[in-house]
């Protein structure tokens, strides 16, 4: 979800209060699992093409460098190297907003840096060549004369008065005269008095956080397959949250129609928002086009590393204030994000999410966009609500502890309900953080004794879920199967749950439709599959699109007994004759209809696009229990239960397995993942080795809560799922690891070698 | 560089290729051999998408070069089920959604039955640490080691 395109939630209601389900919330097997078990499934680097060329880029070594002289002609002169391309092979005139901030020229300068690298890992140039091992070969042979910089990699360094400019006027009229030019957003928001606020409290905790950047990780590097032609036509394979975007940006950066573009998407191997943006496919279609051959990329993973977006680092300042009673007067928050060598660090999403858990009377919110000499940061699950909710939570804790209050009666005490002025403007409808808050209450979990050294850490999440433009198609067969159109990548099993809504609707079973995910070519635009959408927006459109199809099928049904058509519903898979024409006819099943669709009137399809803007936000509760190994200062966490709000569970296993994936990464974020820049400003851990994310012997079972307070903005309810249950782990495992240890860690991540230095800390003061 | 001839037998096949002698046998699978079941997630041996066996062995192919699998057998993720009839671990990891994206389940596969192979009855740890090289981001792991714990009870009752 890109910054600009949030906007709060609508009214009006598209629930269908009384729907029976048959087929929603049952737990079939996934259409493409056989796929996906045998090895046939193909991802973004399986593709191949007849006389295809591998490509290979090279990266600046420095953190910001002046690019004095790129010599590519012994690059070029070697067998086998058939194309060399820099930033001069791309468009002189992308389309550009006012402010230097365009977020196209922001990609193509990523893409491939233009006077100057910005980022250890920047593109500088790139080759194609007969096989991947020339192509290695040949970067070696490309000389680049740099002029090396002073660099910052830190967000809170950038923004002191003597830090290195990482780009002049880069700036938005967002951001208060006097600040540093790497600061080129800013944000404000909030209501009430907190001055005033924090005169009734009792008590004010005032607290500083910071948390690192962590990357996506997704297990399948970025690959592509190209073939662009001079004649302005190209054809592109690629792993991505969305192709049409992909289709947008290439085309812009490549001067081409953006029709004559047709994109693919593969299946993807994870994207956590990672995959929302692009980084190799403009180069692929530029060395294509310049080799006039089909061209493949892919990354390996330091690349994925050091080149493709983690999320945003921050430093934040966080000021609560809270009566004896539990009741929160006052909250106040300072927001620094630092997102690399561009702007859209997501720092409006962090100040906007950070107390929105609360129904407040007095709540101020600043955030900050700050640039430094870091790889553009990207989309990761729930872009920025994370870190605020570690710090935030974090503060509730500490209030909860030193006035002896139960954190989650505390929390249910101001909790956001129905009808709660949120902390960042809209008033919300009906929502269901009690409902989790409750659940979590009642779990066995919450009241199960502790052994020694462990303690136990709540904590809730928000995200606002999203819906944006959407485009579905519907055909049925003659035999009575239905295909279904939809432009969002199945990521983790959206096709089932696609696949689930249409049989609802049309009421055939499950196994009688195929889903299939649409190229550009093939479909109107699609929005990114991001903001946890697709099940909200793509489920929606599959929705109407299938009552369209009914609608015809009705029609016929109609034509064929003589009657109106409105005399004629649709049940069970049948149309049935009601109202004055009950029991004239038998039913006529669906696929008695489709099997003379041809003489009847012609195909029968349904159709559905539009920018549904219903999306309900959701919240959620996590219960952790953490062991503290005081010798060591490890950090095991030993039992987790997710509770969170889906609204509706289409396929209530796919839903768990989201809970279950955004708590396993939130642990990782908690305890070992970060980036770690050396002095030179280079990425000193990019792979696996070094940048540890959660192995299976790593964490316990992880119990799972569906909570389903239905959206309004969804005929069946649905909210989305797939972030916010990375938004409480942070705060969840701090507030266990402080409960366990009697130390409060307000660093991310909680390494060993910190907890070591709390523990320290508590020795000298006991 | 000169290309190297080698013979080798995968899946039960006998296969041979020539290949530069710095190529992976990952290479090999997937580039020459059409063979794009195992993944490269890393090539660095820490993902454990790319898992192999050789001579019943797990292995990170991205580890091994092409060259070495002169004379030995190597098994992936193609040679799993029985024709058209799935490894039993196949079709528990359906059903139970231990997958999202399903870019590390070959790999995972070819591990967990190597695993079973050698222990029929592994308790969760030990499928945790036999596991514990290959990485997945998207399910936090409960899935899977459920449908490999369900899997192993019910081969054992089978048999
Ligand atoms: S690709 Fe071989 S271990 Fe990751
Ligand atoms: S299912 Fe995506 S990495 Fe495992």
């Amino acid at each position: 979800m890109a910054l600009d395109e949030y906007k709060p939630q609508k009214g009006g209601s598209e629930l269908e209060t009384d729907h029976q389900f048959k087929y929603v919330g049952t737990r079939p097997d996934r259409p493409d699992g056989f796929d996906k078990v045998t090895g046939r499934a193909r991802f973004g680097a399986d593709m191949y093409a007849p006389g295809m060329l591998h490509a290979a880029i090279l990266r600046s070594p420095h953190a910001h460098a002046r690019i004095v002289r790129i010599d590519t002609s012994k690059a070029e002169a070697m067998e086998g190297v058939k194309a060399v391309v820099t930033r001069a092979d791309f468009s002189k005139n992308v389309p550009f907003a006012p402010g230097m901030a365009g977020e196209f020229w922001n990609i193509l300068e990523n893409v491939m840096a233009g006077e100057k690298v910005l980022y250890d890992g920047h593109a500088v140039a790139a080759v194609a060549a007969t096989t991947p091992l020339i192509a290695r070969d040949a970067l070696k042979a490309i000389e680049v004369e740099y002029e090396i910089l002073p660099h910052v990699t830190d967000v809170d360094e950038a923004m002191k008065p003597d830090a290195p400019v990482i780009r002049e006027g880069a700036a938005d009229k967002s951001v208060p005269e006097g600040m540093h030019p790497n600061v080129v957003r800013y944000h404000e928001s909030g209501h009430g008095d907190v001055e005033a606020g924090f005169a009734e409290a009792d008590l004010v905790i005032e607290d500083h956080f910071t948390t690192e950047a962590t990357h996506q990780g997704y297990i399948e590097p970025h690959a592509c397959l190209a073939t662009l032609g001079s004649d302005g036509k190209g054809e592109l394979w690629c792993c991505t949250q969305g192709h049409w975007y992909v289709q947008k940006v290439c085309a812009a950066l490549l001067d081409l129609e953006t029709a004559n573009l047709r994109v693919t998407a593969s299946e993807i191997g994870g994207g956590f928002g990672g995959k929302t943006t692009v980084f190799i496919e403009p180069v692929a279609l530029a060395l294509s086009r310049k080799a006039n051959r089909p061209v493949k990329l892919v990354m390996s993973r330091s690349e994925v590393f050091r080149a493709t977006g983690p999320t945003a680092s921050a430093s934040m300042d966080i000021k609560i204030g809270m009566k004896k009673d539990g009741t929160i007067t006052a909250a106040k928050g300072e927001f620094r994000l630092q997102g690399g060598a561009f702007p859209g660090a997501p720092m409006e999403f962090t100040a906007m999410c950070a107390f929105a858990c609360y129904n407040l009377k007095n709540v101020h919110q600043v955030g900050y966009d700050v640039m430094t000499n870091r790889p553009k940061q990207a989309a990761y699950r729930a872009p920025g609500s994370p870190m605020a909710a570690f710090a935030v939570e974090s503060v509730i804790d500490e209030l909860c502890n030193r006035l002896g209050l139960d954190p989650i009666e505390v929390r249910l005490k101001n909790a956001a309900r129905e009808g709660t002025k949120a902390s960042y403007g809209p008033t919300f409808p009906r929502i269901g953080l009690v409902e989790t808050l409750e659940a979590a209450k009642a779990h066995p979990h919450y009241s199960a004794p502790l052994k020694p050294g462990q303690g136990r850490g709540i904590s809730c999440g928000f995200w606002f879920n999203h819906g944006g433009e959407t485009s579905v198609s519907l055909a049925l067969s003659e035999d009575g199967s239905a295909q279904v159109m939809v432009g969002t990548p199945d990521i983790g099993g959206s096709r089932a749950s696609m696949a689930l809504m249409a049989a609802e609707v049309l009421g055939i079973p499950f196994e009688k439709i195929r889903v299939t995910i649409a190229d550009t070519g093939s479909l109107g635009y699609n929005e990114i599959s991001h903001g946890s959408r697709v099940t909200y927006a793509s489920g929606l459109a599959t929705i109407k699109a299938a009552q369209d199809a009914v609608r015809k099928l009705r029609q016929r049904a109609a034509d064929k007994w003589g009657i109106d058509v409105e005399a004629v519903d649709w049940v069970d898979g049948c149309a049935v004759p009601s109202g004055p024409n009950a029991g004239d006819f038998d039913p006529l099943p669906l696929a008695e209809i489709t099997k003379n669709m041809g003489a009847t009137g012609g195909p029968i399809s349904g159709h559905y696009e539009a920018t549904p803007e219903g999306a309900g936000v959701s919240f959620a509760t996590h219960i952790v229990d953490a062991e503290v190994d005081r010798e060591t200062g490890s950090t095991r966490v030993v039992r987790y239960t997710v509770v969170q709000d889906a609204g509706k569970a289409i396929h209530p296993t796919y839903v768990e397995g989201q809970f279950q994936g955004g708590a396993a990464q939130g642990i990782g974020w908690a305890l070992n993942e970060e980036y770690i820049y050396g002095p030179d400003g280079r990425l000193q851990n990019p792979g696996f080795l070094d940048y540890r994310i959660p192995v299976a012997s790593d964490l316990p079972m992880i119990d799972t809560v569906i909570v389903e307070v239905p959206n309004p903005g969804h005929p069946y309810g649905v909210r989305g799922v797939g972030e916010t249950s990375i938004c409480p782990p942070l705060a969840a495992i701090a507030n266990a690891v402080s409960n366990a240890a009697g130390v409060r860690l307000r660093d991310l991540p909680m390494r060993p070698s910190r907890i070591l230095e709390e523990l320290e800390k508590q020795q000298g003061d006991a | 560089m000169k290309k190297i001839h080698v013979t080798t037998k995968i899946n039960g096949d006998t296969v041979e290729f020539l290949c530069d002698p710095r190529e992976t046998l990952l290479d090999v699978l997937r580039d020459r051999l059409g063979l794009t079941g195992a993944k490269e997630g890393c090539g660095t041996g820490d993902c454990g998408a790319c898992s192999v066996t050789v001579d019943g062995r797990l292995t990170c192919s991205c580890l091994m070069l092409g060259v070495e699998a002169e004379g030995h057998e190597i098994g992936t993720v193609e040679g799993i089920a029985d024709g058209e009839e799935l490894h039993p671990l196949q079709k528990k990891f359906i059903e139970y959604a231990a997958l999202q994206c399903g870019i590390c389940t070959p790999g995972i596969l070819v591990a967990a039955k190597n695993l079973l192979e050698r222990n029929p009855d592994p308790t969760e740890e030990e499928v945790r640490y036999w596991l514990a090289g290959n990485l997945c981001r998207c399910t936090g792991y409960d899935k899977i080691i459920r449908a490999v714990l369900d899997t192993a009870a019910e081969m054992r009752e089978a048999s």
